[in-house]
């Protein structure tokens, strides 16, 4: 067997033992502390306990969303960076996620989600889809031709869907307005299970389609040129991701609401410890993306119990602090 | 022209545009198995487009391009990377990439549908191209590591990587010292010899160029000013009428080829003055 796939799946191993501690620790703690050994007893019984119900109603899903969230997010950025070929892109430097927040506070204002469960992801990924179109639009129509002009281009049509989302929740009316703000935040807590498991499959699908590609983005990394003349179908491979990329976002976002800096805090890590080579940069990414925000929302439900804080806080700040650190170590 | 068999690669009528004007215009030549032809020309002369335009990276306006006979939009993209390679000019590189990786990738070309590791060929394949440019040493050192040198070096070993029949190359001595010149140009003359490749390859200097091709192309706003032997295409005037600059035509003592000395014309003039002070008699 080739060293580097046993290199591979000696690091995915790993870190799915770290990611499988990490969920029991996180279905454990919480306003309501549930010791580890009896947290395996509880789960077997399935009785109709006041902790059956924290576990499986509450904490469960919330790990099912974080694992969902975590990993998709991370793709996204792991995508978007070997794209550009810039380690600063995000779902968010370009706005996909801004696209997708302004999908969202659409639907809410229209009061879609009411009605229909799915009608915010689908916003969601409208929104996210839509800033991709306009930004590959400019492209394909020859209006803009270096990749790095697209980039610039992105954060711009961030500037301005952002600046569109304000004024949406400005027009909105307060309860519309209470909503979208408690979902900008950003939260794990998602009480319709099929959304979670749309979400999951969704997310688990990204990953193991992401991977499929994951030579093409090593060698996409080299550039559109070099790319070309090693027999890469440069145009085809980009077009499939970044509609992946949009997807996997304006799903993420439209459930859990803005999380930043996983996309691209979570896929520098990664790298910063296990090289480049997208073969493993993509399912450690996934998992690490999916133990970072486990460990961030743990941190936001139990810093100041009962109080919770928003989890797109945590994210920011114990992610901005560990990458100063791995940078500065490095 | 000899043979048409023996051509591995046929241009006839090339001709590129981009936004009204044209980069290339009624391009046409032929490069024979194992013979190393070189681009010259001045900055902006359409060198490194040509380049492009035979591997088939920019859409062209008209003209037709044969590679073994073949014309190369007949050609699978994965196939014809398998062809020819081409080494980019200093293409920016992944810092945190290792050599041996980065080699790796000159194998693309021969990956399977589903294949995601390297075969033990791909690695020996690799592992061959590194002993060739004598790398071997840097194969697990990050690409963020390497010398300017080594960096074209590594650049050139993964093409190698891709076993191709025509070499392209785009400026490859650029802001190398004199040794590594000489190092790649070498080597390149090496695998012609011994691979029997054949070789196209953009240089600004004109010495090394006449010491190391076969056949020269001089450039000249995008049309071919003249071809031929290094005899024949480094003379006073067609270098002055291309570059617009004073050389003085020599030979190389020991391979004696042609040689092409630069004088600005501040020397020139001191020269002059010099010569013509010693013919004056002494009072």
């Amino acid at each position: 067997m080739n060293q580097k796939a046993i290199k591979c799946c000696i690091t995915s191993s790993i870190l799915l033992i770290i990611l499988a501690c990490v969920c029991v620790v996180a279905l454990s703690m919480g306003a309501m502390n549930i010791s580890i050994d009896k947290l395996i007893s509880i789960l077997m019984n399935q009785n109709e306990s006041t902790e059956y119900t924290i576990l499986m109603q509450i904490r469960l899903p919330r790990i099912l969303v974080g694992i969902a969230v975590g990993g998709a997010l991370s793709l996204a950025g792991v995508i978007l960076q070997a794209i550009f070929r810039n380690p600063l892109v995000e779902p968010y430097t370009l706005g996909i996620s801004g696209g997708a927040a302004l999908g969202v506070s659409i639907c809410i204002v229209f009061s879609l989600n009411q009605t229909y469960a799915l009608s915010l992801p689908f916003f969601g990924m409208i929104g996210a889809g839509c800033v991709i179109l306009a930004i590959y639009g400019l492209k394909s129509f020859g209006v803009v031709q270096n990749v790095q002009r697209l980039l610039l281009i992105g954060v711009m049509i961030s500037f301005i869907s952002n600046s569109l989302f304000m004024l949406i929740i400005s027009l909105s009316k307060s309860e519309q307005m209470h909503s979208i703000m408690f979902w900008t935040m950003g939260s794990l807590e998602e009480p319709n299970r099929m959304l979670v498991y749309c979400l999951l499959i969704v997310s688990l699908l990204g990953c193991l389609i992401t991977s499929i590609f994951s030579v093409d983005l090593n060698v996409l990394s080299l550039g559109e040129a070099d790319a070309f003349h090693l027999g890469l179908h440069v145009e085809r491979v980009r077009n499939i991701l970044l509609i992946l990329a949009s997807i996997l976002t304006g799903f993420c976002v439209s459930i859990s609401g803005i999380i930043g800096f996983v996309g691209l805090v979570v896929p520098h890590f990664v790298r910063l410890f296990f090289g480049s080579d997208h073969r493993i940069v993509v399912t450690a990414s996934y998992i690490t993306g999916a133990i970072f925000i486990i460990l961030c929302d743990l941190l936001a439900r139990t810093i100041i119990t009962p109080l919770e804080l928003p989890v797109g806080i945590v994210t920011g700040l114990v992610g901005g602090l560990i990458f100063i650190y791995a940078l500065v170590k490095k | 022209m000899k043979n048409n068999e023996q051509n591995v690669l046929s241009v006839s009528q090339l001709s590129y545009r981009q936004s009204s004007q044209f980069q290339l215009q009624d391009i046409s030549f032929d490069i024979q198995k194992g013979s190393c032809v070189g681009i010259i020309g001045p900055n902006g002369s359409g060198k490194t487009t040509l380049l492009k335009a035979v591997t088939g990276f920019i859409p062209l306006i008209s003209g037709q391009i044969l590679y073994c006979n073949h014309s190369i939009q007949s050609y699978n993209q994965q196939d014809l990377a398998k062809e020819i390679a081409i080494v980019l000019q200093s293409t920016e590189l992944d810092p945190s990439m290792h050599v041996e990786d980065y080699i790796l990738l000159g194998r693309n070309p021969y990956r399977k549908r589903w294949q995601f590791w390297e075969s033990e060929q791909d690695i020996q394949i690799a592992e061959t191209a590194m002993k060739i440019t004598q790398i071997e040493s840097l194969r697990y050192r990050q690409l963020n590591a390497l010398s300017g040198g080594e960096k074209q070096l590594i650049r050139i070993a993964r093409a190698l990587a891709q076993e191709p029949e025509l070499f392209l190359l785009d400026e490859p001595t650029n802001h190398l010292d004199i040794a590594h010149q000489l190092q790649i140009l070498t080597l390149l003359n090496r695998l012609k010899h011994q691979k029997n490749m054949s070789i196209m390859i953009v240089l600004h200097d004109l010495n090394l160029a006449s010491e190391f091709c076969d056949q020269l192309i001089l450039m000249q706003n995008g049309k071919i000013f003249t071809m031929g032997a290094a005899k024949d295409v480094l003379t006073y005037q067609n270098i002055e009428s291309v570059y617009h600059t004073l050389v003085i035509e020599g030979e190389n003592p020991i391979s004696k080829k042609p040689y092409v000395f630069l004088v600005s014309e501040d020397n020139l003039k001191k020269s002059m003055t010099q010569s013509k002070r010693s013919e004056m008699p002494d009072k």
